[in-house]
């Protein structure tokens, strides 16, 4: 009766050939892999030191208009501000500045592949089959499982962990650019093509600017989602505020923990913040 | 809007038919042999949308088609501009096949030829309004200056001054429908597709906005295919109508000869549904006049006539036959005992109808006539309308 209880049908196959053929592809693509490393570190490089030259009192008032411009209030855009300056307070600014660096790196390459798909699979359905369980699939495997590849393809570093958090932070700008642009108005598209618009045309100046909101909450998801990567591609070697929430977690530094945990926190609640608001003023307007 | 003005044929549809779904071959061979819509549903699975569809549309004439939702009459309409393509049939525009132009003739044929107002107006949202009505310009290339001096024109044109800057969301369901005709019309294509345009409007708005459209028919004269579900609105605005039930068409005529000649009783119970009397005319009620005098006849002479057709008046014309004035019994009976002619004491002031008015336009008159009404064309008198044949339209 062993059968009956336990699963009898076991096959024999070694998941570790899929290490085997991984790794040899690796080796065998070297100079590819090498070049996108390079290719990536020197985009989070230029970032970090574009992010670094701008002076810290800069992000403060940055930080105060653009907050005051969106929100329309002086004690929220004191109050951003003021959460901002905690992080130099706890000395993680330039730590800020690194994460920063990796998260909008991650986020610009999630927009330049994100949303061209999700423009193609608005207008076909076919791809739009193909695609959803790929985006389910990308979007509910557990993200560590995205570090091993990365490592293996780019070892340790800054350069896997724009790349692990790339994979999984596109999966919404993908999502909410089909979803908008489905979602315009069938009249108004009927509308475009009926006054002669090529595709083109169609797409430009009606079907994006007609999904714009929704295509903002993609880019504020994706954001969001980068911004959750952050400590968990601190695990294959990404510096930043990320290693200093794993290191206080080896150390059980409860106080740095926190500290930094709270840092993190702090960026995460101020992008989204100004991000979000645009997308209600956009939906006001519209 | 009278017939006489419309030109030669510029649209044609041959044996359009639409099918959805699976098996068409088969429903379409069903449909040949008249199986009702549902009855093909369940036989072969396939949705009849359109079957046979034969239209001949001209130059300047504003043609209605109109059917209950479900009768494939907004599908038909967009057939035309090819949002939607039929399963078969040909569209012939200045005879030539559009069906078969490329995808960039046929983006050159939408920019030229047809343009298209919706139901729902279709105005872009994230636009203003002047940006909205110059839109068909801009996707042509037309330069910034020249597309709004035209968009400006169009929307004096249709009533609406200045609010080119505003938002569309600022805008009323009626200022909306003007810019979206305002919109269509910039476009100085020759044939207006028109999807339901005013449906969407409470019905002051849309009474305003059928008589807009009226007045700015007879300036431009375009060819308009119309698509309502209304029948007053169908027989206000229609040269001709066209009836489709079920994706069928079941007849096409004048407003008036459909009154008066429905082809089965779908057509007799969508008219009743309509308000006769708005498009029922004088000349299609009257009656030759039987009882007429001349002023040189004497009373005597009146009261003969008056007695042999069985009336209580008689009109008075001259050598022209126009209309001078009427003579009641009473009055011939007074004056027969002095022997004076009918011009001496006849009444000069007749209740008269033009030939070409509506019965609706009447109907003050029509209350308060103490005598049938006179038809007049130019003066002279073509025939009598009485309160009875005014009030059976109305039934």
């Amino acid at each position: 009766m062993d059968w009956f209880f336990n699963f009898p049908f076991k096959s024999e196959w070694d998941p570790e050939s899929i290490d085997r053929v991984i790794k040899q592809f690796s080796i065998n693509n070297k100079v590819f892999f090498d070049g996108i490393k390079a290719g990536l570190n020197g985009m989070i490089s230029t970032l970090y030191n574009i992010l670094s030259w701008v002076p810290w009192w800069g992000y403060l008032i940055l930080v105060f208009v653009l907050g005051y411009l969106i929100k329309r209030s002086w004690r929220t855009a004191a109050l951003f501000s003021g959460m901002l300056s905690l992080v130099g307070f706890f000395g993680l600014w330039d730590l800020m500045l690194i994460t920063l660096s990796i998260v909008l790196t991650s986020v610009f390459l999630s927009l330049l592949i994100g949303f061209p798909v999700g423009i193609f699979m608005s207008f076909s359905d076919r791809a739009n089959q193909v695609l959803r369980p790929v985006l389910d699939t990308m979007q509910t495997m557990p993200v560590f499982v995205y570090l091993i590849p990365a490592v293996m393809f780019f070892g340790l570093g800054k350069a896997p962990a724009v790349l692990a958090t790339t994979i999984y932070a596109v999966v919404p700008i993908i999502r909410l650019t089909n979803l908008g642009i489905r979602q315009v108005d069938e009249e108004v598209v009927e509308a475009a093509r009926a006054f002669g618009s090529t595709r083109m045309q169609t797409m430009v100046k009606v079907q994006i600017p007609q999904a714009k909101a929704t295509i903002m909450t993609g880019i504020n998801q994706t954001l969001m989602m980068a911004m959750a990567m952050v400590v968990t591609s601190s695990m294959i070697g990404a510096s930043g505020l990320g290693m200093e929430v794993l290191i206080s977690v080896n150390r059980i530094e409860m106080g740095r923990g926190f500290v930094s945990g709270m840092a993190v926190v702090i960026v995460a609640i101020i992008l989204d913040r100004l991000t979000q608001s645009v997308v209600k003023e956009k939906e006001k307007s519209l | 809007m009278s017939e006489n003005e419309v030109g030669k044929e510029i649209l044609r549809l041959e044996h359009i038919s639409k099918v959805y779904g699976r098996n068409k071959k088969e429903a379409a061979e069903l449909a040949h042999k008249g199986l009702k819509k549902d009855e093909i549903k369940q036989k072969t699975g396939a949705t009849l949308a359109l079957h046979d569809i034969n239209l001949s549309i001209n130059q300047g004439e504003v043609f209605v088609i109109i059917g209950l939702s479900g009768s494939g009459k907004s599908t038909l309409v967009r057939f035309i501009n090819k949002l939607h393509e039929p399963s078969t049939g040909k569209i012939l525009y200045e005879g030539k096949d559009i069906l078969t132009l490329s995808k960039k003739d046929m983006i050159a044929f939408r920019r030229d030829k047809v343009s298209m107002v919706f139901q729902h107006f279709g105005l872009m949202s994230h636009r203003n309004v002047i940006d909205n009505v110059a839109y068909g310009l801009e996707v042509r290339g037309i330069e910034k200056e020249i597309r709004y001096a035209k968009a400006r024109e169009m929307l004096h044109l249709v009533g609406l001054g200045d609010i080119e800057e505003q938002t569309i969301d600022s805008c009323s369901g009626g200022m909306k429908q003007r810019i979206g005709l305002a919109r269509a019309l910039a476009s100085d294509s020759e044939v207006l597709l028109m999807d339901e345009p005013f449906s969407a409007l409470d019905p002051l708005v849309r009474k305003e906005m059928q008589f807009e459209l009226l007045t700015i028919q007879r300036r431009l004269k375009k060819t308009i295919v119309f698509i309502t579900h209304d029948m007053d609105e169908a027989f206000k605005l229609g040269d001709r109508v066209a009836i489709l039930r079920e994706g069928r068409l079941v007849q096409v005529s004048t407003p008036q000869f459909m009154i008066t000649n429905p082809a089965d009783d779908y057509v007799r119970t969508f008219i009743e549904s309509a308000d006769k009397t708005k498009v029922v005319s004088v000349s299609q009620i009257m009656q030759t006049p039987t009882c007429v005098v001349r002023l040189t006849d004497g009373s005597t002479r009146a009261l003969t006539q008056m007695r042999l057709n069985g009336v209580s008046s008689a009109y008075v014309v001259n050598q022209q036959m126009k209309l001078q004035g009427i003579v009641t019994a009473k009055d011939a009976l007074d004056a027969s005992a002095s022997k004076k002619l009918v011009a001496d004491f006849m009444l000069q002031d007749v209740p008269t109808v033009e030939i070409d008015a509506i019965i609706a336009d009447i109907l003050p008159i029509a209350v308060s006539a103490p005598y049938p009404m006179a038809v007049v064309e130019d003066g002279i008198l073509r025939g009598i309308v009485t309160k009875a044949s005014v009030i059976s339209t109305m039934l």
